[in-house]
């Protein structure tokens, strides 16, 4: 089940500059859609207490932790302040007839 | 560079300095025996958790040997003298400053009636210890004291399985800080998990397992903690005759009365130029956090006054608290339905000014609103309040109005 490409989600599943949750094998990953309709795929948890990042902010292209404001940047999965110091993984990502599609594994 | 007290802010405002081109010697003064340490957990995960707490470190505490800044723990600093600018620890050492950062945070207050020192109190790691030893299954916690620490801990001892009484010296839980609304509903959050309260309660007397209140009545337990509240650690301010009142004063760029000397986060009592002009003391992990890096920034480059819009969580069970700004600046308060039972309140100063917004609920309904009225509040903005209310509308299109 390594590096294939799965089928996650209508991409108007996900509002403009906004993030959803998707779990697959197991996995959560968090699914980003920026405003200039860009889509993009990370770990799903907040590296500082586990906690799911798509009840958290997008701004740009920065999600906000929604427990204690951790920031990531969604396009590297770098860290961009708050308590957190780990970086998440990214995944990247395909659309194919109005479905988003992500590289997992 | 020095800064004393190793906490939240201590650890941030050493970063910062490094951060702002600083090469000069950082030296940060701490009298724990840890490095910068998140206090958050001890009232949640430290004390529910299966095994021994260990300190979660900051994040900035792993920066500090990259970035070449000497942590002495175990020291404390016994005064400051500004003519020569040295701090004097306690065994005998002397440290030179240019620039100094009063980070000393806040200690528990102790409980000021017979047999107060008999309850357990809880600020740092070192107290969780004791408090695990009572927090089990089956056992009596009172807690005096219905304040967030108070009640987390009475959450915390619920999850484990203790019987938990909570006695409040006011009519309401949470007086200061969280509005009367939403206070009530947690405290029904707590009833429905089987939590007591006596509210408007005043204690007479304590001793280790027992709680004398005035009325004569007398409840029984296993164990007394008191969280009374924090008080700030000013001691060295005012012997240095630096002005104090409910904390280290400062203006709005951190600094105390004396050029070279800054206080920020938990012991100090700041000017906000957003809000009023009085100085505010907060007790809140990013508030120590935003200070604490502007302190930093302040003390090496040209001073900027403080912009972040303070914001504190706390949490209750498997529910969020969420404060933004200074509800208790509102004169209007609108409510944003978030679901049946959760609202998000927003508040708004006499002249339409959006200045405070608080919830509590499931985190998922109310975090991102929670941040984007962050947002608002930093714009002072002056939002329609049918729009505010508009549940159905994202409130995110109010940033870009
Ligand atoms: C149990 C608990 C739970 C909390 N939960 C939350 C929460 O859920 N959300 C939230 O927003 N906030 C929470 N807080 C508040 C938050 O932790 C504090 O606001 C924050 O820690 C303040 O940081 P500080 O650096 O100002 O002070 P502190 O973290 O108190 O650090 C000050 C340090 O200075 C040291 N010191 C003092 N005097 C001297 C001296 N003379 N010499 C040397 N060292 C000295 C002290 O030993 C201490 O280590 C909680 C606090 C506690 C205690
Ligand atoms: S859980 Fe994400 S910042 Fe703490």
């Amino acid at each position: 089940m390594t590096n294939e490409w799965t089928d996650a989600c209508a991409i108007d599943d996900i509002d403009e500059e906004d993030v959803i949750a998707f779990e697959h094998d197991g996995h959560e990953y968090a699914l980003y859609r920026t405003e200039d309709d860009r889509f993009f795929a990370t770990d799903g948890l907040c590296t500082h207490e586990q906690v799911s990042l798509a009840d958290g902010l997008v701004m740009g292209t920065i999600i906000e932790c929604p427990k204690h404001n951790g920031r990531f940047d969604i396009t590297t999965g770098q860290t961009k302040g708050g308590p957190v110091c780990e970086h998440l993984k990214t995944y990247e990502t395909q659309v194919r007839d109005g479905r988003l599609f992500i590289r997992t594994g | 560079m020095v800064i004393i007290g190793s906490g939240e802010a201590g650890g941030c405002a050493a970063v910062a300095i490094r951060d702002a081109g600083w090469t000069g010697p950082v030296t940060v003064i701490g009298e724990e025996r840890h490095l910068p340490y998140e206090r958050p957990p001890l009232s949640k995960a430290a004390i529910t958790g299966d095994d021994p707490p260990e300190p979660k470190l900051s994040v900035e505490a792993r920066r500090f040997g990259e970035c070449d800044i000497t942590h002495t723990s175990g020291s404390r600093v016994s005064h400051i003298d500004r003519d020569s600018k040295q701090v004097h620890i306690e065994d005998g050492g002397v440290i030179a400053y240019e620039k100094l950062l009063l980070a000393t945070g806040a200690q528990a207050r102790p409980l000021a009636v017979e047999g107060g020192e008999y309850a357990l109190t809880l600020r740092s790691q070192e107290d969780v210890w004791a408090l695990r030893r009572f927090f089990q299954k089956g056992r009596h916690i009172i807690i005096i004291g219905g304040g967030l620490i108070g009640l987390e801990l009475a959450a915390s001892a619920n999850r484990l399985g203790a019987r938990v009484t909570v006695i409040e010296s006011q009519d309401r839980l949470l007086a200061r800080g969280v509005p009367e609304e939403i206070a009530g509903r947690m405290l029904e959050t707590h009833q429905q998990q089987g939590n007591r309260f006596r509210l408007a309660a005043s204690v007479e007397k304590v001793t280790r397992t027992s709680v004398w209140l005035k009325t004569g009545e007398r409840i029984d337990g296993d164990v007394v903690v008191a969280a009374v509240g924090a008080q700030p650690d000013i001691a060295l301010a005012s012997a240095a005759e630096l002005p104090v009142s409910n904390g280290v004063l400062t203006d709005a760029a951190l600094r105390t009365a004396d050029p070279d000397i800054f206080a920020c986060g938990d012991c100090a009592a700041t000017v906000h130029p957003l809000f009023s002009p009085s100085p505010r003391r907060l007790e809140s992990w990013q508030v120590a956090r935003d200070q604490g890096s502007l302190a930093g920034r302040n003390m090496v480059l040209s001073p900027q006054d403080q912009e972040a819009v303070p914001w504190f969580w706390s949490d209750q069970f498997d529910w969020q608290l969420q404060v933004a700004g200074f509800p208790d600046l509102g004169e209007t308060v609108v409510k944003r339905q978030l679901d049946e039972e959760t609202a998000l309140h927003f508040f708004l100063s006499g002249d339409g000014t959006l200045v405070g917004a608080a919830a509590f609920g499931p985190m998922r309904l109310l975090a991102k609103d929670l941040r984007i009225s962050q947002r608002l509040i930093a714009g002072q903005v002056k939002p329609d309040l049918s729009q505010l209310a508009a549940a159905d509308r994202r409130l995110k299109t109010l940033l870009a109005a």
